[in-house]
């Protein structure tokens, strides 16, 4: 039988960032920022947001205000795995970004969805916000 | 045991008697995605960040911290045994009063400048990690009326595939608390429940120094990419 999850809970702060968690491998020149809501589109001050693909791992807390960012090179297959932890959730959440002009097979599965996995903007600035709950809730992976 | 069913030993992500859960958890049914290389790559943390005082949170300052000295060590394994060699275990923790660092941690209790509660370590080719500490206090949370949290550790591990990623909380044998927190009982299986209770272990026991406590860590499967 595999181990549980339990909560990250209200207090790792302290413990988990670190100085270069935010830059994904080196070199980087993309900014991706975003922020997280709640259900009722509270931004989340205590979530942990993490980052991957073969080119690097990042890890950015969300600020007071909910906010988290990274900086990041284009992946080559045009999209990071991202996985959420907060307090009030007691596993975490898998999903995804994808970057402007990016598809594949799961995005054209998911029809009007899809747009919650889409970063905004071009160049160097993407937004792309996670919704925990609501209207426009985040596309998150059973894994 | 197919897939399914290991994800059906983690809690629900909607549980009412945690009240934080109530506006964060997802209400859409999570999508089963083809695994792709950005799921599967092995997270590289920087393993230089990882000093060598790091696994030893009795003496990360200029004294000894206060509480009960205390040994945690145990392996970490895949679901099919394999073991999870020189991979970041991250561990963080109040003080043996139940206070954290963390200046939002309003806790009535005393700080202590002895203590951060935090510490990192590798695991080594058998997959084992080990831990230097202080037994962590109970604490209240206001979650509901008297609403007290059972002393814990938090563990933050990671797997060969970024998908294995695990945090969780490890606990102590026979806490009267056990029976009053739904963070803990949110895990419906009691089988799956005590997996998150170390042990006491007497050969980990140092002789006139520190009690020694065995938390095994399991992980989903490794598992393979789709395409
Ligand atoms: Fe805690």
């Amino acid at each position: 039988m595999i181990t549980p999850s339990q909560t990250v809970g209200p207090f790792f702060k302290f413990a988990l960032p670190y100085d270069k968690g935010p830059h994904v491998g080196e070199g980087g020149t993309v900014r991706l920022s975003g922020t997280v809501y709640d259900g009722a589109g509270e931004p989340v001050p205590d979530a942990l947001i993490e980052v991957n693909h073969p080119g690097g791992y990042g890890r950015c807390e969300t600020d007071e205000s909910g906010n988290f960012h990274f900086v990041t090179a284009r992946p080559d297959a045009g999209h990071l795995s991202v996985i959420v932890n907060a307090r009030g959730l007691l596993r975490h959440l898998v999903t995804r970004v994808y970057f402007p002009g990016a598809r594949d097979e799961l995005l054209e599965s998911l029809g009007e969805r899809a747009a919650t996995l889409v970063a905004a903007g071009d160049g160097d600035d993407l937004r792309w916000d996670i919704r925990l709950q609501g209207d426009r809730e985040t596309v998150f992976f059973r894994v | 045991m197919d897939e399914l069913d290991e994800l059906g030993v983690h809690p629900p992500l909607d549980w009412p008697d945690y009240r934080s859960t109530r506006l964060r958890h997802p209400k859409r049914p999570l999508v089963q995605p083809r695994l792709g290389a950005a799921d599967l790559a092995s997270p590289y943390l920087g393993h230089e960040r990882v000093g060598e005082l790091d696994h030893d949170l009795t003496r990360q300052h200029a004294g000894e911290p206060l509480g009960e000295r205390i040994i945690v060590t145990g392996r970490v394994t895949d679901a099919d045994g394999r073991p999870v060699r020189n991979q970041l275990v991250e561990v963080w923790q109040a003080n043996a009063a139940g206070r954290y660092v963390q200046k939002e941690d309003q806790h009535p209790a005393p700080l202590d400048p002895n203590f951060t509660g935090v510490g990192r370590c590798l695991t080594d080719d058998d997959g084992a990690y080990r831990f230097i500490t202080i037994k962590p206090g109970a604490y209240p949370w206001r979650n509901h009326e008297n609403a007290w949290r059972p002393a814990h550790i938090h563990f933050s591990v990671f797997g060969t595939a970024f998908v294995q990623r695990l945090v969780t909380q490890m606990y102590f044998p026979g806490d009267p608390l056990f029976e009053h927190d739904p963070i803990f009982n949110s895990i419906r299986d009691p089988k799956a429940r005590d997996l998150l209770v170390s042990r006491f272990d007497l050969d980990t026991t140092v002789p006139e120094w520190a009690l020694g406590y065995r938390f095994d860590i399991v992980l989903g499967r490794t598992p393979m990419e789709d395409s």
